[in-house]
């Protein structure tokens, strides 16, 4: 490969998606479009374990489908953390080698208060996990009826990075009213350990992403790809589009997040 | 490889009235239109878009103040912005008004949006007086509408197959498949109706989609488009590229279908 444009991609999932016919949702494929787009890395979900009761076997299926390709995609497990012995999928995650844990309260129908979302964070932060967060899978108007399940909500992601110090939080699919509202409802301390995707923000004519690089920061987002649901050509479109008029624009690198989350959890 | 040229015909534009910043947001359609390599964008004004009378049921005379920013703009870069007559057939005297003025200021196209169901009757004389004058009429879908959604009358593409089986001589551009709702209805919909062209703007960007389109209607109905969303009309164009199709299909879905669906001479194209 060519000098990648982004090191790595982190918002990748390989599986079938219960409301439609994805093509080829498979690992060796992902590899593949990685090569294409000039993309270094992936952090890895499995799609279906998002709808699973026990996201256990999903992520076992996970850890498998992504071994013959250790070198490029590193899984990131799905957390159940009102299940019996969550925590002890967090040390397995953390044996081997995930970068980060996907969390899906909407899913889960977990509220914003509850609980469960700040053990999660304690846990994670103690492990050095990046927590990270889907808003959403499909646009709101085309969800299938028993797809019910609402988007991500601002509390929901206050509630994570405000629970533990430590913890650091990568949330996916946020369009500019989410990354906003959140953003200016954290601490200074707070939002540097928040990051956003910008898959689901718009460029021009609106330029939703030249505003955000110019209020929140470039250095808040961090390159995801929302294969196999959207086609990655679209962020790449919308950063190309801002970088022709925000020369030398850059953006976090998942690695240095993920180094961070690993710093102040004081075990690395 | 990119197409030889490329038109969006599903373009729009904003003026004084509609957003107080109109002037940031036109240039910044042109200015990434010429990044992505848009040789014309074939566009509208839904009339005062909300500001004095709703969006898609705008009052005859947004409609018509809508229409004349819209001229103006295209009067500014004649090469580059072609237009739209958008009218609202709840007032068909004025609708067939505005169509006649609107080709006479050099409207291509009719736009329509959501102001009443596509298969409803008033919407007769407007389809047939565009198909009389050899105008597309691109018309606003929602794609496998399951209810109705506040501030508009949104039709689907089983409505909008209707009217066009009532028209057959009259060509209509099957809004934004990207554009909200399932497009997977639309395309069953609309298969086998070939005076109905689907485009491919709207802000959505599922993986599937073209292909899916490709293999139901070919590449001789698809017209590549952006509408709001210029980022997504350029994500679609690399998605194209990396389908495997011919020079030919690729230059048909981004200019050539609609260089044959409007009328002759629209375009200042080689």
């Amino acid at each position: 490969m060519t000098t990648p444009r982004f090191a790595v991609d982190v918002s990748a999932w390989i599986g079938a998606y219960p409301f439609r016919e994805l093509p080829h949702p498979d690992a060796s494929i992902l590899v593949r479009v990685l090569e294409r787009e000039r993309i270094g890395r992936a952090w890895v979900g499995s799609l279906p374990s998002a709808w699973h009761r026990d996201p256990a076997p999903s992520n076992a299926w996970l850890y498998a489908q992504l071994a013959p390709h250790a070198d490029v995609l590193l899984p990131s497990p799905t957390l159940r953390p009102d299940w019996p012995g969550w925590e002890g999928m967090l040390d397995d995650a953390v044996s081997r080698g995930a970068p980060s844990v996907r969390l899906y309260p909407m899913q889960l129908g977990v509220g914003s208060a509850s609980p469960v979302l700040a053990s999660a964070a304690r846990a994670c932060g103690d492990r050095g996990l990046v927590i990270q967060l889907t808003v959403r899978f499909e646009d709101l108007r085309q969800r299938h009826p028993l797809d019910a399940a609402g988007d991500l909500t601002a509390a929901h992601i206050r509630t994570i990075v405000r629970a533990d110090p430590r913890v650091h939080v990568i949330v996916s699919g946020a369009g500019r009213d989410l990354i906003e509202e959140t953003h200016w409802s954290l601490t200074p301390a707070e939002h540097v350990r928040c990051f956003w995707d910008w898959a689901w923000v718009w460029g021009p004519p609106e330029d939703h992403f030249a505003h955000l690089i110019d209020t929140v920061g470039s250095d808040r987002f961090v390159f995801g790809g929302f294969w196999p649901l959207r086609q990655i050509q679209a962020p790449l479109a919308t950063f190309s589009l801002a970088e022709a008029f925000l020369p030398g624009l850059t953006t976090s690198s998942a690695d240095h997040i993920l180094l961070e989350a690993r710093r102040c959890s004081g075990r690395f | 490889m990119p197409p030889t040229h490329l038109i969006d015909p599903h373009a729009h534009f904003h003026w004084a009235a509609s957003r107080r910043d109109f002037a940031r947001y036109n240039a910044s359609r042109l200015s990434a239109g010429e990044l992505i390599g848009i040789d014309v964008h074939v566009a509208s004004i839904l009339g005062s878009w909300g500001q004095k009378s709703p969006t898609y049921f705008a009052s005859p005379t947004d409609v018509s103040a809508g229409n004349d920013a819209m001229y103006a703009i295209a009067d500014d870069a004649p090469r580059k912005v072609r237009s739209y007559v958008h009218v609202n057939p709840n007032f068909t005297e004025h609708a067939l008004r505005e169509i006649e003025r609107g080709v006479s200021r050099g409207a291509i196209g009719v736009k329509l949006s959501a102001s009443r169901r596509a298969d409803d009757p008033l919407l007769d004389p407007i389809a047939a007086e565009a198909g009389r004058r050899g105008m597309p009429v691109l018309h606003h879908v929602w794609q496998h509408r399951q209810r109705d959604w506040g501030m508009q009358e949104a039709s689907d593409a089983v409505e909008l197959a209707r009217l066009a089986a009532r028209h057959p001589r009259t060509t209509f551009i099957l809004a934004h498949i990207g554009g909200g709702g399932d497009w997977a209805h639309s395309i069953n919909a609309v298969r086998d109706v070939p005076n109905i062209y689907p485009d491919t703007s709207g802000s959505g960007v599922d993986r599937g989609m073209l292909d899916a389109w490709l293999a139901a209607i070919g590449a001789r109905r698809l017209l590549w488009a952006a509408d709001l969303t210029l980022c997504t009309g350029l994500a679609k164009l690399h998605a194209l590229d990396v389908l495997g199709l011919s020079p030919d299909d690729l230059d048909d879905i981004c200019w050539r279908n609609a260089m044959r669906i409007f009328p002759p001479d629209s375009f200042p194209l080689a």
